[in-house]
This record gives structure tokens, C-alpha cells and sequence, in this order.
């Protein structure tokens, strides 16, 4: 079930505001995304932590909705 | 989501018992999912020996392992039974060196090392 990049892109933004929000269509069909995110939330916290907080701010849509998506993530300190 | 006691002792008697273990879909010779394959392709590279579980076989481990683990994607790698994470982690740790320092803080042998 794929979702569209506006709507993945709305949340993200919303749930991780001031930061550097990138996202890729890798397959153009809504559903394998590849997202980069920079922010200040993650710093100091662990890598698991801070795929975590992601897949937490997506609400259950991962691995339901949104089939693939390759994650990077990156403090700001 | 839940987890029921049962399949949680199942998860812990399985990483309790293989020091390396990647919850996959399929199998290191035949992964079923492009992340999987990416996953268990690392572990190879590393030269360290590893169990893994296959989560089609078990749809209670399949959706048990992302409460477990508060992680909800499969794979899923867990070395002496800590979880390490999954395959973007893996990748950028294996790319980084760390995976490898990783394994071998933990007295696991790697041929990379």
C-alpha cells in the first residue's frame, strides 16, 4: 500500500521541524522511498534511537503503508 | 502490538543460543526481501559465523521480533543479545568499521579483523 511523498514528506516535516529533511522516490512508485534526515532532535542519541524516533514519528505507517524505506540519519552536533 | 510470553521466550531462547543472529525473510542462500539480502551479504563479507531465523516460517516471531525489538522492519541483527539494529545501520556500520569492532569487542571472530 504506497503513500505519497507529499504526505510522508508533511509528516516528517511536522514531526522534526528545523532540520534537514530529504526524500527520494527510489522506484517512482510511492512505495520504496529513501529518506535523510539532519537534526538537532537526534543528537547525542544512539543510532537505533534515532531510527527509532523516525519509525515512531510515522505512526504505524511503516511497514504497512510504506513497504521500503532506506533511512539515514544525522545529529547536528 | 503485542507480545504474547510464549513467542517472546521463543525470541530469547534464540538469541540466547546463536551469538550472532539476523531475523530475516528467508535465508542467507536464498533471502526473500532485497534488505535481507543486504543484511546477511554484510554479515558474509565480515567472515563471521551466523544463526539467523527465518520469519516467514513463524508469522508469531515475524511480529513479535518488532515489538521486541520496538523496531518495525525485519532484518533485525542481534549480536550476544543485544540488538544492533537494521540493515541501513548495518550498512553504514559495516562501511564505517564499526560492525567489525563491534563483533570482535564482543569475542566474536571475524576474518576481517
Amino acid at each position: 500500500m504506497p503513500i505519497e511523498q507529499n504526505r510522508l514528506e508533511n509528516i516528517l516535516k511536522e514531526k522534526f521541524p528545523n532540520s534537514k529533511i530529504i526524500i527520494e522516490d527510489l522506484a517512482g512508485d510511492n512505495d520504496h522511498y529513501s529518506v535523510f534526515i539532519e537534526s538537532s532532535l537526534f543528537n547525542d542519541l544512539s543510532k537505533i534511537k534515532q531510527h527509532q524516533l523516525v519509525y515512531k514519528s510515522l505512526d504505524g505507517l511503516m511497514d504497512n503503508e510504506l513497504h521500503a524505506m532506506q533511512l539515514k540519519t544525522k545529529g547536528t552536533n | 502490538m503485542e507480545l504474547d510470553t510464549n513467542t517472546k521466550d521463543k525470541i530469547e531462547k534464540l538469541i540466547g543460543e546463536n551469538e550472532v543472529l539476523l531475523f530475516m525473510k528467508g535465508n542467507p542462500d536464498f533471502p526473500m526481501c532485497g534488505f535481507s539480502s543486504v543484511a546477511s551479504t554484510i554479515l558474509k563479507k565480515c567472515g563471521v559465523e551466523f544463526g539467523h531465523c527465518n520469519v516467514l516460517d513463524d508469522n508469531d516471531i515475524r511480529e513479535g521480533i518488532k515489538a521486541f525489538s520496538d523496531w518495525p522492519t525485519i532484518p533485525q541483527l542481534y549480536v550476544k543479545k543485544e540488538f544492533v539494529g537494521g540493515c541501513d545501520i548495518m550498512k553504514e556500520m559495516a562501511e564505517s568499521g564499526e560492525l567489525v569492532e563491534l563483533l570482535n569487542t564482543r569475542g566474536i571472530k571475524t576474518e576481517l579483523s
